[in-house]
């Protein structure tokens, strides 16, 4: 990237033609291969795909937690050089079982050294946006599995990342709590309109959630298909009422059970 | 029948239905000839005449019968008076074994001689309390009662002359200094091993054959690597070779059982190099390191009474072995008891920082 070009051409992500090869005993596994993906500054990009399609393993490439086979993934650095680049909400949650709910949310603050006071004032502020300040002292042992993820999801926007990067966060979430959820992650996005890349296995949540639907073919993943949804925004579970939502999730659907019948017909 | 009805089910198996409610009565019942059935027997016995030839066998049988006794008067307590319950069993236990030895010793069915009873054992770990051994200048605690009268006299220098005469002291110092030295370097190379494979492949194999080595065979080593191969230095560093190993091997299996998770987020939220391993990896592996550390002190604890076994002039187990030698028992056993009481009290020690360092597990 030269400076030549126009800011505002330059997208907040760009992934090119990024592959990913696992050595295994028998061979090279392709977990991802040829996979491109541009999201501009302020979009909320949903990926979907058949389970093993390399889903996780390109958000890891894009945190820089795993190396890239082949190809180039960037993100382009905000105005603020203290900011850090990337967030990730983990599939497994991934908060520490030994800080506090607080020292948790507070946890990238503390490594960018900034002052405990200063920390845990947002720790708390962001504890309150998801009704969890009176759990702030307790253990994660001590509380559910949504609010673990929920505090989960607020360290990283605690963090105030460039970009947040979410892993099937509402995954292992029973139906009702997954609702509210969603319902709270449109509240804060519509207020911070972050530049977030969201992977998941609900059509509906994709939908609902993103700008943009990104459809991944089974292994070895590869790009298969983009839908752009252009749902009105605030949007709220109410949406799920509208008849184009449900043109949006048919259209998606046609696409993606053909792809999970072809792989589970490929599978030995 | 409401606190009963776990054990209902268990009894009620196979049963009819109309048999179900009784198991209180059952258990008060069988309770009641439990009791008199065993008090029988023994008095039947001495009835014939025959209780001290049979006194092994039938005291055998008593404890057996204790544990049935036992068993359907805990099914008895409300749940109210379970700790009571509990506690009773925990101390009860132990002090009915110390009273059945102590009579089985008055009554001559034990050979006193090699086998004290306790309250013979108690005078003589009071006799070795107070008394200081002008031969070789050593007493158990180091008069601690005698401070003041030094304090005033000599100042410090005189109260440490004083403890520097303990034998207690002198092997708590000497597990406490090799139990820090090896602990601390130990978890450290752990940490190395677990995450860096290339260092675990070439160290592996090499710790797990010094681990199973019994210390005191190397500790002749150990000793000629010292100015003063008859010091204090050998001694420590011989419990710190032993709780090195162990920890290194503990905490290495203890990194590398933090899920990969935790790691990745600690990376992605910013720890690296220091506050990737206190806010990450020592935490992540703190259980195990623990869990290490409790065998690691009796580790040390073997360790320093075998050498002070052998090559000693003074500590805890300088004295067992000393008192066996001149066919002193109830010190010997008075040296033994001093050896349990300080396992105990480091391990309450260990427990205590185990909470302060741990607090997220209750
Ligand atoms: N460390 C690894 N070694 C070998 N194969 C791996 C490794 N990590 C993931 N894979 C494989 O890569 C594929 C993609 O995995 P993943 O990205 O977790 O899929 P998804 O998140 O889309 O379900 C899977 O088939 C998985 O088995
Ligand atoms: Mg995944």
């Amino acid at each position: 990237m030269t400076s030549a070009m126009p800011a505002v051409a330059a997208p907040k992500i760009g992934a090119r033609n990024v592959s990913k090869h696992y050595p295994t005993v028998d061979g090279v596994m392709v977990a991802l291969e040829d996979f491109s993906l541009d999201v501009t500054e302020g979009e909320f990009v949903c990926i979907v795909g058949p389970s093993g399609c390399g889903k996780s393993t390109f958000l890891r490439m894009v945190a820089g937690l795993e190396s890239i086979s082949q190809g180039a993934i960037s993100i382009r650095p905000g105005a603020d050089a203290a900011k850090p680049l990337n967030s990730v909400v983990f599939q497994e949650y991934a908060i520490f079982p030994w800080k506090t709910l607080a020292d948790n949310v507070a946890f990238g603050l503390q490594m960018r050294g900034i002052g405990r006071k200063e920390r845990l004032d947002t720790a708390r502020f962001w504890l309150d946006r998801v009704g969890l300040s009176r759990f702030a002292d307790y253990y994660p042992h001590q509380i559910s599995g949504g609010m673990k993820q929920r505090v989960s999801i607020v360290r990283a926007l605690a963090n105030d990342p460039e970009v947040l990067l979410m892993d099937e966060p509402l995954g292992a979430l029973d139906a009702q709590t997954r609702v509210v959820i969603q319902e709270e992650l449109l509240r804060i996005w519509e207020e911070t309109r972050k530049t977030v890349l969201y992977i998941t296995h609900s059509l509906d949540e994709a939908v609902l959630l993103g700008d943009r639907v990104i459809l991944m073919s089974a292994q070895p993943g590869r790009h298969l298909a983009t839908f752009k949804i252009d749902l009105p925004r605030p949007r709220s579970i109410a949406t799920t009422n509208l008849p184009a939502f449900a043109e949006y999730r048919a259209a998606i659907w046609e696409k993606l059970s053909a792809e999970v019948t072809r792989a589970m017909e490929a599978r030995p | 029948m409401t606190i009963t009805s776990a054990n209902e089910i268990a009894d009620g198996q196979g049963r009819e239905p109309a048999l179900r409610d009784s198991a209180v009565g059952n258990d008060k019942r069988d309770l009641v000839l439990l009791v008199a059935g065993g008090l029988a027997a023994h008095a039947l016995l001495a009835l014939l005449g025959l209780w001290r030839d049979f006194a092994w066998p039938a005291i055998g049988l008593s404890f057996i019968l204790l544990v049935l006794i036992g068993e359907r008067a805990g099914r008895l307590v409300p749940v109210r008076g379970r700790g009571i319950y509990e506690r009773t069993l925990a101390f009860g236990f132990p002090a009915l074994v110390l009273l059945t030895w102590q009579l089985a010793g008055d009554y001559g069915l034990l050979n006193t001689t090699w086998f004290p009873q306790p309250s013979r054992i108690a005078a003589g770990l009071w006799d070795l309390t107070v008394r200081y051994d002008r031969f070789s200048g050593t007493s158990l605690l180091g008069r601690p009662w005698l401070i003041p009268e030094v304090y005033a006299a000599d100042g410090m220098a005189g109260v440490w002359k004083l403890l520097s005469e303990s034998h207690l002291l002198a092997t708590v110092g000497r597990v406490l200094g090799g139990f820090i030295l090896g602990a601390v370097p130990g978890v450290l190379l752990g940490v190395v091993m677990g995450m860096n494979q290339t260092v675990r492949l070439m160290l592996d194999t090499t710790l797990s054959a010094i681990y199973v080595l019994p210390k005191i065979a190397i500790f002749p080593i150990v000793m000629l690597m010292f100015a003063d191969p008859f010091g204090e230095a050998p001694k420590i560093v011989v419990v710190a070779l032993a709780v090195f190993i162990l920890m290194a091997i503990n905490t290495m299996a203890g990194v590398r059982g933090i899920d990969k998770v935790y790691l990745m987020a600690g990376r992605n939220y910013g720890a690296r190099g220091w506050s990737m391993l206190r806010h990450v990896i020592l935490p992540g592996a703190m259980p195990v390191i623990f869990a290490g550390l409790r065998i690691a002190l009796g580790t040390a604890m073997i360790v320093i009474i075998s050498v002070e076994f052998v090559r000693a002039k003074q500590g805890v187990g300088y004295i067992t072995f000393y008192y066996w030698e001149v066919l002193n028992p109830e010190k010997m056993y008075a040296g033994l008891v001093v050896v349990m009481a300080l396992g105990v009290l480091l391990t309450y020690g260990l427990q205590w920082l185990q909470r302060r360092l741990m607090p997220w597990q209750r």
